[in-house]
């Protein structure tokens, strides 16, 4: 009898501790919506043929549902906000636990970072990751000197002052959130044309560093073992700065890796994207119209050089990308409608 | 290593699976191979001083203990007439004390160096100013993390009840010596055990009960709430109402004195129930070191109540051999001269009071706020003693002072005053702390609480909330305490217990990113 009571005792122990836990972190479903698109991809179809990784560049720049309209082409952003390059790494890590795409994208943006930076980014991009050796490994390349793995592995020890500020959004999303994105894009479409582009300040040092070759050699050498081609692309925003000695470096790595290097930047023209109506932002990131724009671009590569094949003929495939794609319209339709009716947008969720 | 930190939590159940695992005899080794670690790893100025203090005491404990086993050989001689056997007495006495005397001055030397010589070098400076000497001394700048304090006191009692052969047996071997001065549960504010209470449970190396262990994880449970939802979550305040005592008085320092005082109880408590929980996880008792202190009628009983380990020391090693000292007998016959026979006779107790009330307030902390704030604790229970008399004659007089009302009363007055003293702690300096009282007589109504919001202080609606759970909690604690409800409680209710502990100190704590990791108030006493 004693043991019974204590086995009742520590499963409502149990059930109460995770519950807290999921009511205090935070739910990314009202604002900060980059912090739910890393456990967006567990709910996913798995069964893509391009993965893209990197930061913000990967997910507000291209669309899969794009891809999927003009090539039949099945793609996922698994993108977070100021992705670090060994993140990147862990997440294709984690990806590959569950499918093999035949081609990688990645922006190489995030090589200019060498060391963890912050531990708000951080979150955004590992709290979502499931449990897994993969994320343990992100987790510790990636904490800045004050956090601990545990925190990672149960949230609500960082999360756990949130008790005060606690709003409608975490009753209402207690139980189940709602989509962000589509397949990993984080869509937009307002306008905010780029007038003004700073200057790219000048650097004491433009090397890549070594803990930054280091995982883009472990992206290269995972990619190869599974047979996986690797395309290292930059997206086409002008802010922040690209430096040519950053794009040598790249184009040199490429060069000695026989990897395919994209600048989209030097392309954008040829892509027909514009600064005035592309971007939501003043040239940091584009928006929908500017996705779709790089999207067709990318797509044309994509089939013509590295052989993707249209599967649109795919009965189960294409039942799965017509629902994705009517989402994708809808939320496009809301937002534009928003835009008209607020002069912003207020759907992000679906 | 903070109690507190994370990586003392992984330290703990590192050292716990090794005790566990290891066969009996080797787990006091594996116990000091754990204090060792824990001083390393809280810097290696405070392992130099804890190494030597060991060193010293275990030596300086040796030569006593080979002084009195050669003496109770020598008396067993049959041969030996008394005269002979006095003579040896006195020598070997006087031998041992020398020893004892080069035990604590190395000990009390490193002490001293580590904690006191920067306040005395600022003092000498400050005379050297007023003379108008051009002379500058400087102090040693350690930041020891490691209650030196603490394990010094525990060295100096032991080597003591070696020199008067009481109590205790001497420690067989060094190790047995580092890891009596060096447990660290200990290490970081005490309790103060001694060597005869602390030593059996030490060397045994005995695994707890099922219970025992259960009743350890409450108490550690129960010092992580203490210490993170109510004393660190009401802290910054505390600071924030010290740091300007220009903006905040009148009221303010009332409600300075009474938040210090939670945070205090809370801190210190908090503390000592994690390092007597840890403890029980090793199967080892540790000596109590409160009594629920307020609930305490007069300034005397708190200080029973209060770090009772601490006011056992000063008893047991400095108020009797003052008061029982060559001196002091000397001194009740010219006293009574003067005095009369009255108050004659308690004028060498009254010296001693002062003396011990002098030595705690600076073993509280190097600096004239603590040294005043032990006097006024001295004087208060002095003019207590003198006026009992008169207080024995009202209460005879009236009959409410059996009451239950009265009692509560008693326990409210000595608790404000307690905490009225007490914020000489925390004040910059004597005379801001004595400005602070002042406003409290002078500024009450004006520059009271219309002159800044309570919300200024840093805390919100929901954290005074939490707050004041929190003490409701504790009192409720004490009340548990006192009935020895507890013993009765099963295993079951005991594990609910931990659970609901641990949840509340998870959410409400205040730890992880966004604030800092507090030391332990006491541990800089």
């Amino acid at each position: 009898m004693k043991r019974l009571c204590i086995c009742v005792a520590t499963i409502a122990f149990v059930i109460c501790f995770l519950s807290a836990q999921r009511l205090l972190a935070p739910k990314y479903m009202e604002s900060l919506h980059e912090g739910a698109l890393t456990a967006e991809y567990y709910d996913d179809e798995k069964d893509n043929d391009v993965l893209f990784i990197g930061d913000c560049e990967v997910y507000e720049n291209f669309s899969p549902a794009e891809l999927w309209k003009a090539y039949g082409i099945t793609s996922y952003i698994r993108g977070g906000p100021q992705q670090l390059i060994w993140q990147s790494y862990y997440l294709l890590l984690d990806a590959l636990r569950y499918e093999t795409p035949d081609v990688v994208v990645f922006n190489v943006l995030a090589m200019k970072y060498d060391a963890p930076q912050s531990e708000a980014y951080n979150r955004l991009n590992l709290d979502g990751m499931r449990l897994s050796r993969a994320k343990l490994g992100a987790i510790l390349a990636s904490m800045t000197p004050e956090e601990t793995v545990l925190s990672y592995i149960f949230p609500i020890f960082r999360y756990h002052d949130r008790w005060n500020a606690l709003t409608s959004e975490d009753l209402k999303y207690f139980a189940a959130s709602e989509s962000v994105s589509h397949s990993g894009y984080y869509m937009r479409n307002d306008v905010k044309p780029a007038n003004i582009v700073p200057e790219g300040p000048k650097l004491a040092d433009y090397r890549f560093g070594e803990n930054s070759y280091k995982y883009l050699d472990k992206i290269t050498a995972l990619c190869e073992s599974k047979g996986i081609d690797l395309l290292l692309v930059k997206a086409p925003t002008i802010y922040p700065h690209w430096y040519p000695q950053w794009d040598e470096q790249i184009r040199d790595y490429a060069d000695e890796h026989r990897l395919r290097f994209v600048n989209f930047l030097e392309r954008a023209e040829e892509a027909g994207i514009d600064f005035d109506t592309d971007t939501y932002d003043g040239g940091l990131h584009l928006n929908r119209r500017g996705a779709e724009k790089l999207t067709d671009f990318l797509g044309k590569l994509l089939a013509e050089d590295y052989g993707l094949e249209d599967r649109r003929t795919d009965a189960a495939v294409a039942a799965i990308w017509r629902e994705k794609t009517r989402d994708y319209e809808r939320m496009a339709e809301a937002q534009l409608r928003e835009l008209d009716e607020y002069g912003e947008i207020r759907t992000f969720t679906y | 290593m903070y109690f507190t930190s994370s990586a003392f939590v992984l330290f703990l159940v590192v050292v716990l699976t090794g005790y566990y695992v290891s066969p009996g005899r080797f787990r006091p080794v594996w116990l000091l191979f754990a204090n060792s670690f824990f001083c390393v790893a809280s810097g290696w100025a405070g392992t130099a001083c804890v190494a030597a203090t060991c060193l010293t005491t275990w030596y300086a404990g040796k030569r006593m203990d080979r002084l009195s086993k050669s003496l109770a050989a020598r008396l067993a001689d049959a041969d030996l007439v008394s005269s002979e056997a006095k003579a040896l007495r006195r020598r070997t006495k006087e031998q041992k004390r020398l020893w004892l005397l080069l035990g604590v001055c190395v000990n009390v030397g490193i002490l001293a160096v580590t904690k006191y010589s920067g306040f005395f070098a600022q003092n000498l400076n400050a005379m050297a100013r007023v003379l108008g000497l051009s002379f500058t001394a400087s102090g040693f700048d350690f930041a020891l993390t490691l209650g030196i304090s603490f394990y010094t006191f525990k060295a100096l009692s032991y080597m003591t009840d070696l020199y008067r052969g009481k109590k205790t047996e001497a420690a067989g071997s060094l190790v047995q010596v580092a890891l009596f001065v060096s447990f660290f549960p200990e290490l970081v504010q005490g309790p103060i055990s001694r060597y005869c209470d602390l030593s059996p449970g030490l060397f045994a190396g005995r695994i707890p009960c099922r219970d025992e262990f259960c009743a350890g994880v409450q108490r550690i449970l129960f010092g992580f709430f203490k210490k993170l939802v109510v004393a660190d979550r009401l802290l910054p305040a505390v600071v924030i109402l010290t740091k300007s005592p220009d903006e905040f008085k009148g009221a303010y320092v009332l409600l300075t004195m009474w938040f210090y005082a939670v945070v205090l109880f809370a801190d210190f408590t908090g503390g000592i129930d994690i390092a007597v929980g840890v403890a029980k996880l090793f199967g080892i008792d540790v000596t109590e070191n409160f009594n629920r202190p307020f609930y305490s009628k007069s300034i005397a009983e708190y200080w029973r109540r209060w770090h009772i380990t601490m006011g056992a020391w000063f008893k047991d090693y400095l108020f009797y051999p003052l008061s029982a000292s060559s001196a002091m007998l000397k001194l009740i016959k010219p006293s009574k001269r003067i005095f009369g026979k009255g108050v004659g006779v308690r004028i060498p107790v009254y010296i001693v009071t002062t003396v011990l009330w002098f030595t705690t307030g600076l073993w509280h902390g190097a600096s004239w706020n603590f040294i005043v704030w032990g006097l006024t604790n001295g004087a208060i229970i002095i003019v207590s003693q003198e006026l009992s008399p008169l207080y024995k004659r009202f209460h005879a007089r009236f009959a409410f002072s059996e009451t239950p009302v009265y009692g509560a009363f008693q326990i409210v007055r000595t608790f404000c005053l307690m905490s009225f003293i007490r914020v000489f702690d925390i004040y910059a300096g004597v005379g801001v702390t004595l400005g602070a009282y002042a406003s409290v007589f002078a500024d009450f109504g004006r520059e009271g609480f219309a002159a800044r919001s309570v919300l200024d202080l840093g805390l919100s609606v929901s954290d005074c909330v939490v707050v004041a759970l929190g003490v409701c909690v504790m009192i409720s604690a004490g009340l548990w305490t006192r009935r020895a409800a507890y013993k009765g409680t099963s295993l079951t209710a005991r594990v609910c217990l931990c659970f609901l502990l641990f949840l509340a100190t998870t959410v409400f704590g205040c730890y992880g990113i966004g604030y800092d990791a507090k030391q332990f108030i006491y541990n800089r006493f």
